[in-house]
């Protein structure tokens, strides 16, 4: 490929600018990383505090017969 | 499109260019600890046991939807943070980022906090997060901020609501303790910002805020600092005898009361001359009061609770 130098170099050179935008990424990514690890975290504090309990179908049914 | 052409337009763009640092600005950190610190202290405070990963989480959530506010505050005062020496470096007003970019990341962290957190704890703190936000964009910053000197006194309400959230996270309701918590950082704000006021007035001046020294000058400023510090006395002190209160907070309000009290009344003695003859000594050392007062009061209810388990404290 004919490349001219002035073209190559503009896409290879460190621009401060590049420094920024890879902060931001990986400043993302760990942002998401992390949202990950949190909803890990709270869907297992959640399961194990029984806030997800499903109720048995037999206890559901006894109370709404209590309730009638 | 050439190579140079691509370069060209990314160095020379401005917005979109901002780096990970001036999106967390945007979300005003400094607002948000003060969000986290005073949400803690109402989970903390409030009866019942919070799962402590369930509490981490919604206490971020509460962060994450103060900061979305901050973020549309950001997007909708652009004009008037350009013109103040204290915000002109802010993300928006300096061309970092674009003011659609700051609403749109408003937004949607808006309602990112309020969903999760109504998924992480409860409907009630949900709810009460969502007119947090609500309260602060609409009400205050579109509203009031440009309209009335009351501007402070109203729009404080959106600053109280924090510990509100925390203790309904635990508690799934509201309480008198939680609306006392609400009430010393309400009744606080205007003291505090009209301090401020009183040594940033040319600021607020030349970007056409009415805060009360703008509109209704000092000597009114300085009787208003004076009586709301008179309510908020009784109420700081009041809180004392709640479930979240005991002597050690009691302890801690009375002299910080005593001291709020004395230099508001000096404030309030004090004559335009001799303020500017000292650089504004009192006022500056009143606000500085102010935020210790308020760290001063939420750490003593928060050691209080922290020491109940030990029979230490409490009533």
């Amino acid at each position: 490929m004919a490349l001219g130098v002035g073209n190559t170099m503009s896409f290879r050179e460190e621009h401060e600018l590049h420094k920024r935008r890879f902060g931001r990424n990986v400043g993302l990514g760990v942002v998401l990383g992390s949202f990950v690890a949190l909803v890990f975290g709270l869907t297992i504090a959640k399961v194990t505090s029984g806030d997800l309990a499903i109720q048995p179908a037999t206890q559901s049914a006894t109370q709404n017969e209590v309730s009638q | 499109m050439s190579d140079a052409s691509i370069n060209t337009k990314t160095v020379d763009a401005g917005y979109g260019d901002a780096g990970f640092g001036d999106y967390f600005a945007l979300l005003k950190p400094r607002v948000m600890s003060l969000v986290v610190f005073t949400a803690f202290v109402g989970l903390l405070a409030a009866p019942g046991v919070v799962h402590p990963m369930i509490g981490f989480a919604s206490i971020l959530f509460i962060a994450v939807g103060g900061g979305a506010s901050g973020a549309l505050n950001m997007w909708w005062d652009a004009d008037i943070d350009a013109v103040m020496k204290r915000t002109k470096s802010r993300p928006v007003p300096a061309g970092r980022i674009g003011a659609d970019e700051a609403k749109a990341l408003g937004i949607t962290l808006s309602v990112f906090a309020v969903v999760m957190l109504w998924l992480a704890s409860n409907i009630v703190a949900a709810g009460l997060l969502a007119f947090t936000i609500f309260f602060y964009v609409v009400i205050y910053t579109m509203w009031l901020k440009r309209w009335t000197p009351q501007n402070i006194v109203i729009g404080g309400a959106s600053g109280a609501f924090p510990p509100m959230i925390g203790w309904a996270v635990a508690t799934g309701g509201i309480s008198v303790e939680s609306v006392l918590m609400f009430a010393i950082i309400f009744v606080w704000t205007p003291p505090h910002f009209w301090a401020l006021c009183l040594f940033m007035n040319s600021d607020y001046e030349k970007a056409g805020v009415p805060m009360l020294t703008v509109t209704h000058g000092r000597r009114v400023t300085r009787n208003h600092i004076l009586a709301y510090t008179l309510v908020l006395v009784p109420i700081a002190i009041g809180a004392g005898f709640t479930s979240i209160g005991g002597p050690i907070y009691l302890a801690v309000a009375v002299v910080l009361n005593a001291l709020f009290l004395i230099g508001a009344f000096r404030i309030w003695r004090r004559s335009e001359d001799a303020a500017v003859a000292d650089k504004y000594r009192v006022e500056k050392k009143f606000f500085a009061l102010s935020l210790f007062y308020l760290f001063g009061h939420f750490g003593a209810i928060m050691a209080q609770a922290a020491l109940a388990p030990y029979g230490i404290g409490g009533w």
